[in-house]
């Protein structure tokens, strides 16, 4: 499904921030009556998209008996932490999380890079063959992943990858949406700072690396999240990339372990268990820098 | 709207008569600028192609070549045992793509897709502008609050959220059913059920995706003026009648964006279907990326394969179209 798309509020990071209008400025700031009814609503959908988290947060705790009780045991009665020992026993989680940490750390650095220099050129530089090359671009960002499958699968075969993280990061190694996003966010650093830098004689990658990078950072710290979590969360080509359970990235090794009957004994704990650590990093982070999340790619998601 | 640039300067000639391009290029296209210099070897050129060589290349490699071999493919009878030897695969033309359209199993994935995308787009949509226009009227402090907790399963794998939710759907020990017991009733088999099946799906894909509307939306409503609203206000309209002719028309273009966006993701829907029900029951689930990954990867039938991916390809291309014409600001 959709990966996560960037998602940009232009707001303030505080939305606190924002102060209640005064009473003349009618339902932007609801009635009391009202405002109740506004409060039960979101809480009430808070309810909805939490209750899975915390389900399952439950339940990796619970002992076998618990999950299995009729009626439904909701807080464990007698915490355990059963289940993480069977999943380590069973998949060699460490390894997992290596290779996921390893790959999505590789393609968001080389997404920073790559896409930051294609940005400043489309933004700051002209040379014969830039239309051509942004309309690829945009091209680019129309295009399913999942259309290239086939022959990809057959090249790092013939190339001899597979199983290697090489395979798993080039093809993520610079997107098309981290080209569009750092253009746009170029575009705006003033031209006579690059001029008179280029006056004094810096060169074009001195003035890249040292005047138009720092000067976006914002859009670095965003795009980087947003490449990270892509990456980390990325399913279908490492599925197809990879035989050597040894190099299966975690979702990999999570969906392989779900769907096999005969690991899993019918027990819900140990998925609860591993589900458990592949969410709980990454909504830690989220929680964490929530506010990079919400800023700036506004501007270029949309017009 | 991309903001223009003011004009641009070239690179200079080393240091004198700086010559001024103008316009980011793209979509503003305000006026044509004068392009670079005609001699297509001039030093001038070569910081732009430097920079863009290295996405270039990736992008070549990884994107261009396999799309194209993807086509060739799709005419192809690309088998096993081509992975070793791809050229001593045989040409047998259209076949692959008459053979799908007779194809009951891809048939049914077509249908199920259709019906994932119909139901769960709107859906999706529907209830992240709803969430974000009550995140908007002031609901203070706890906006971000409830941001968070909106946008949270969005970031989340979709593969461990769907293990969680195929034990939530679990109609002896999930939580629904647990939900259902406290108050005497029993859970249907829902992921079980050829009829309930895909209305699972759907329900935990729109969980899972409004958070991504809702925050584009949200976006989108702070870019309204308070002035236009205001306006409205004074000329005595009500909530509904803001929202109807002020808010809606004036969310066209985040609109536009979101539902293209969530129809792409939607049309390619995999994961739910691979973790959750692998396709089943009898084929209810079945969707054409995962018809596609079996017919690939199980059964080893590539160029059938790559005639189903171009298939999807060209549904998702024509429907992307489709909405484009349906939903362009007309006021522009």
């Amino acid at each position: 499904m959709t990966a996560p798309m960037p998602t940009p509020t232009p707001t303030s990071p505080s939305a606190s921030a924002i102060p209640s209008s005064p009473a003349s400025h009618g339902p932007a700031q609801a009635r009391p009556a009202r405002r109740g009814l506004l409060l039960a609503v979101l809480w009430a959908g808070m309810a909805v998209m939490v209750a899975p988290f915390l389900w399952m947060a439950l339940s990796a705790f619970k002992s076998e008996k618990d999950l299995g009780a009729t009626p439904t045991v909701w807080i464990p009665e007698d915490w355990t932490l059963i289940h993480f020992e069977k999943l380590v026993g069973l998949l060699d989680v460490g390894a997992h999380f290596f290779n996921s940490t390893l790959v999505a750390v590789v393609v968001t650095a080389c997404n920073l890079v790559f896409c930051s220099m294609l940005g400043y050129a489309l933004a700051k530089l002209n040379f014969a063959g830039k239309r051509p090359v942004f309309a690829l671009v945009m091209c680019a960002l129309m295009v399913p992943g999942n259309l290239m499958l086939m022959p990809m699968f057959v090249m790092v075969s013939k190339m001899g990858l597979i199983d290697s993280y090489a395979a798993l990061i080039l093809p993520f190694a610079a997107g098309a949406f981290g080209v569009f996003l750092m253009r746009q966010f170029m575009t705006a650093i003033p031209d006579e700072l690059l001029e008179a830098a280029r006056i004094d004689g810096a060169g074009e990658w001195f003035i890249f690396w040292r005047i138009a990078m720092p000067l976006v950072k914002p859009a670095l710290a965003t795009l980087a999240i947003f490449t990270f979590l892509q990456s980390w969360n990325n399913f279908l080509w490492p599925l197809v990339a990879t035989n050597d359970p040894g190099k299966y990235t975690l979702p990999v090794a999570l969906a392989t372990f779900a769907i096999d009957p005969t690991k899993t004994n019918g027990s819900n704990g140990v998925l609860m268990a591993g589900a458990f650590l592949v969410v709980l990093p990454v909504l830690l982070v989220f929680i964490l820098l929530q506010r990079y999340f919400t800023q700036g790619i506004a501007t270029a998601g949309l017009k | 709207m991309a903001t223009t640039t003011p004009s641009r300067r070239g690179v200079p000639d080393r240091a004198h008569a700086v010559r001024s391009g103008a316009g980011a290029g793209g979509a503003a296209g305000r006026g044509r600028r004068p392009g670079p210099r005609k001699d297509r070897l001039s030093v001038q050129n070569l910081p732009g192609w430097m920079f863009s060589t290295p996405f270039l290349a990736l992008f070549l490699t990884f994107m261009a070549v396999p799309i194209v071999a993807t086509f060739v493919m799709s005419f192809t009878d690309f088998g096993l045992r081509n992975v070793a030897d791809p050229f001593a695969t045989e040409f047998v033309g259209v076949e692959n793509y008459a053979r799908l359209f007779d194809d009951e199993r891809f048939l049914t994935s077509l249908f199920n897709t259709f019906y994932f995308v119909v139901l769960g787009v709107p859906l999706t949509v529907g209830a992240g502008l709803f969430a974000a226009v009550l995140l908007n009227r002031g609901v203070g402090r706890l906006r971000t609050f409830f941001r968070v907790g909106f946008y949270a399963p969005v970031v989340t794998s979709i593969v461990a959220v769907a293990v969680v939710w195929r034990f939530v759907l679990d109609p002896a020990d999930g939580l629904i059913s647990g939900l259902a017991s406290e108050v005497g009733l029993r859970s249907p088999d829902f992921l079980g059920s050829k009829a309930l099946a895909m209305p699972s799906l759907i329900v935990m894909a729109v969980w899972r995706n409004l958070g991504t509307a809702m925050v584009l939306f949200l976006a989108g409503l702070q870019g309204i003026p308070a002035e236009v609203r205001e306006a409205a206000r004074l000329d005595g309209a009500g909530v509904w009648q803001e929202f109807r002719r002020i808010t809606v028309p004036l969310l066209r273009p985040t609109m536009l964006y979101v539902s293209v966006m969530t129809t792409i993701g939607f049309l390619n829907v995999f994961e739910e279907p691979f973790v959750m029900t692998e396709g089943g029951p009898d084929n209810a689930t079945m969707t054409v990326s995962l018809d596609m990954y079996e017919q690939g990867f199980k059964f080893f039938h590539m160029g059938y394969a790559s005639a189903m991916a171009y298939v999807l390809f060209t549904v998702i291309l024509a429907v992307t179209l489709l909405q484009l014409r349906l939903l362009k600001d007309k006021t522009r």
